[in-house]
């Protein structure tokens, strides 16, 4: 039994692994541009790198550099830590159903720690329960890219070829569209709830100049509204994990 | 000022901790509500569009080869869904698109 849920898990942590390729390679794109900003306001490699692999979180990242470099103090960093990542917040209630409750309590506190858009992403969608071993295989090869990725912005500055970094800039969003257009295509709440969500981020992004709105602020306020909508129109009915309707 | 760089990034770090751990070592029981389910299970799909979109049309050198990278990566998301194929095909129409521009 034991030797079972060892295979099992050791299914989820290689599974995760491979799902977190295209992960690191979007994280070093991103990163690079971080250490490149942290080198810019005087932090040395190390202290870069020690912010990505204590935050992981890019918006985050930027805004600590921003009030590093203003020099603004300890409570202003963590006001602005707060406003910039109060999404995590959303994603970590919603984490928090994912799992089993017969988990072992301690995951909750290493897969918190790897609650980034892109892990969140791909860990709250998996089907049924989330094993935490996915999100550990997936974190074992992003979270090298995103460390790395920073560390070596910081040493070298910009080196990497322009379209090559212009090109693993879409990487990322690549992949989120790889968690939400299958599902979307099954289920047509999904469908519905996703051209609905990126039609609202475009107008609100149209209108930046009038609602003048923090990117995680945005992406948190259309979160709360529209799946506060969905969740109202129409509720899933039974028990399971995926909306078997629609 | 160099010292208090750690202390800085302790401090940014120990709030963003914070934030994702509250809620998943806080709400261990199973949420019976049918309404905070539902809601919280639409959460990502939100989420993943909102961030997804407009963004991804200013994150190349041109928005043409953004548009492009992004019709890609969907094409290859709804007729396939591997997200490694849809990640890198995404780049590779993005590169290709710019070797013309």
């Amino acid at each position: 039994m034991k030797q079972l849920k060892r295979q099992e898990n050791k299914k989820w942590f290689l599974k995760g692994m491979r799902h977190g390729v295209p992960i690191g390679l979007g994280y070093f794109a991103v990163a690079f541009t971080l250490g490149i900003t942290a080198k810019n306001i005087g932090m040395t490699p190390l202290q870069s790198a020690f912010m990505s692999f204590t935050m992981h979180a890019s918006a985050g990242e930027f805004a600590a550099m921003t009030v590093i470099a203003a020099g603004s103090g300890y409570v202003e960093m963590a006001i602005t830590q707060l406003v910039i990542n109060l999404r995590y917040l959303l994603m970590s209630c919603a984490l928090s159903q994912k799992v089993s409750e017969k988990m072992p309590f301690v995951h909750r506190f290493f897969i918190s720690y790897y609650i980034t858009d892109e892990i969140f992403g791909i860990s709250s969608t998996v089907d049924g329960k989330l094993n935490p071993w996915y999100t550990y295989g997936a974190a074992s090869v992003a979270s090298p890219g995103w460390v790395l990725g920073t560390f070596l912005g910081a040493v070298v500055g910009n080196i990497l070829p322009a379209n090559v970094a212009s090109a693993m800039n879409v990487a990322l969003y690549g992949m989120f569209l790889a968690i939400i257009i299958p599902p979307a295509r099954k289920h047509k709440v999904i469908a519905v709830i996703v051209v609905v969500s990126m039609l609202a981020s475009s107008v609100f992004t149209l209108l930046a100049e009038y609602i003048p709105l923090s990117s995680g602020m945005r992406i948190l306020i259309l979160t709360v509204v529209i799946a506060g909508i969905a969740a109202y129109v129409h509720p899933i009915e039974e028990s399971g994990d995926s909306a078997n309707e629609g | 000022m160099k010292d208090s760089i750690y202390i800085y990034l302790l401090v940014a770090a120990g709030v963003t901790y914070l934030i994702r751990a509250l809620p998943m070592t806080l709400i261990r029981k199973n949420i019976k509500n049918k309404y905070i389910r539902s809601f919280l299970y639409y959460v990502p799909y939100v989420t993943l569009a909102v961030m997804t979109f407009p963004a991804i049309l200013t994150a190349t050198a041109s928005v043409i080869s953004a548009a492009v990278g992004f019709a890609v990566a969907l094409l290859i998301a709804y007729f396939d869904g591997n997200l490694f194929k849809v990640a890198m095909g995404g780049c590779i129409a993005v590169f290709l698109v710019e070797l013309f521009l």
